[in-house]
């Protein structure tokens, strides 16, 4: 003790890392997230009570954070990292690009995708393995077959890629006109599951 | 994209070592952890609605109000209720503390007990130490002097 300070306690931060993990292991959050390896990159999988929420290319918004960030923005800030929570959706995905798996039975949380949006992604989700459709029949089943455009940008928009197979919607030429990840990853996703591409 | 609070687990990042070292001068080893989830679940609840200017003194406020908690538990579980009991001792304090001088923070009257753990072991600033106490930066200051006097006065 010197003449007017006191020295604050010594600690491990190892024990203070240890707590703050029990801690975000247990607490009842909004948005459990964890990261998620993959042949195709890094992805940020965040769920709710209600299911998977998004599953983005980690490197979407510049990374982890700008993911975090906008989950924050658009859900809740009340967001933990809890690993142990998203052992499903690590699962099945392994599964999927081992080839063992070619559909998800993950609940999913549409909270972040308008209402027009939900009925392209759900007729996106039914589209099988291996199968693609264009973006003018994707417009059609959502309800207006006028609307392929606003079909291109709510599957651009698609917040739960892979498990909302949007790599399966294609242009009506065969051309693979666009994708949340990349153009490289729709095909790599095309070439898991056996696609032939036209040309 | 709309303003807003950034995710909690990078607040939880940012602030647990400094809320664990608060505890564990507060509280000591034994009861630190409870205090630091206890901490952190208040403040998980209050945080989306809150939008604290200095997030480190809010936190530390909710850590110290939580290891009060924590004392006054402890002192309803060591004092007999009721005016038929008889008259035993206390049992001894549960959680015997072996970390110098912060051990002996516990003895201090509450005002300077709370000063000088949130101005040393928080180390936060007289006016957040006031902050936090709901007292005047001038008493604020005082009860941390008084408390480091009285420590020194019992370690001579």
């Amino acid at each position: 003790m010197t003449e007017d300070r006191l020295a604050p306690p010594t600690f491990d931060p190892v024990d203070a890392a240890a707590a703050a993990a029990r801690f975000a292991a247990t607490a009842p959050a909004d948005v459990h997230y964890a990261l998620v390896d993959s042949p195709i990159g890094t992805l940020v999988a965040a769920s709710t009570p209600r299911g998977l929420a998004t599953l983005s290319y980690a490197d979407r918004f510049g990374g982890t954070d700008g993911v975090l960030d906008w989950v924050a923005a658009r859900l809740s800030p009340r967001i933990l990292e809890a690993p142990a929570r998203l052992d499903d959706v690590r699962r099945e995905l392994d599964e999927y690009f081992q080839g063992r798996r070619r559909d998800f039975d993950l609940p999913i949380d549409w909270a972040l995708v308008s209402p027009f949006g939900r009925r392209v992604l759900q007729a996106t989700a039914a589209i099988p393995f291996g199968g693609v459709k264009t973006y003018g029949e994707m417009a059609t089943q959502a309800g207006n077959p006028k609307a392929s455009r606003a079909a291109g940008r709510a599957l651009g928009a698609n917040p739960i890629p892979i498990v909302v197979p949007c790599h399966r919607v294609i242009g009506a030429s065969g051309r693979l006109t666009g994708y949340t990840g990349g153009l490289h990853r729709k095909v790599a996703l095309l070439e898991i599951e056996g696609v032939v591409l036209p040309g | 994209m709309a303003v807003s609070q950034p995710p909690f687990q990078r607040f939880l990042d940012a602030h647990r070592e400094d809320v664990w070292r608060f505890l564990l001068a507060s509280v000591g080893r034994d009861a630190a952890d409870d205090c630091f989830q206890e901490t952190f679940l208040s403040a998980m609840r209050a945080y989306p609605r809150m939008r604290p200017d200095n997030p480190r003194a809010w936190v530390l406020t909710i850590a110290h109000r939580k290891a009060l908690d924590h004392f006054r538990a402890r002192r309803r579980r060591a004092v007999p209720v009721g005016d038929d009991l008889p008259d035993v001792a206390a049992p001894p304090d549960p959680e015997p503390r072996d970390d110098g001088v912060w051990a002996r923070v516990d003895a201090l009257p509450p005002k300077q007990r709370g000063a000088v753990l949130l101005r040393f072991a928080g180390d936060l600033s007289h006016r957040e130490v006031a902050a936090a106490m709901g007292v005047s930066e001038e008493a604020a200051r005082r009860n941390a002097f008084e408390g480091l006097r009285k420590l020194r006065q019992e370690m001579t």
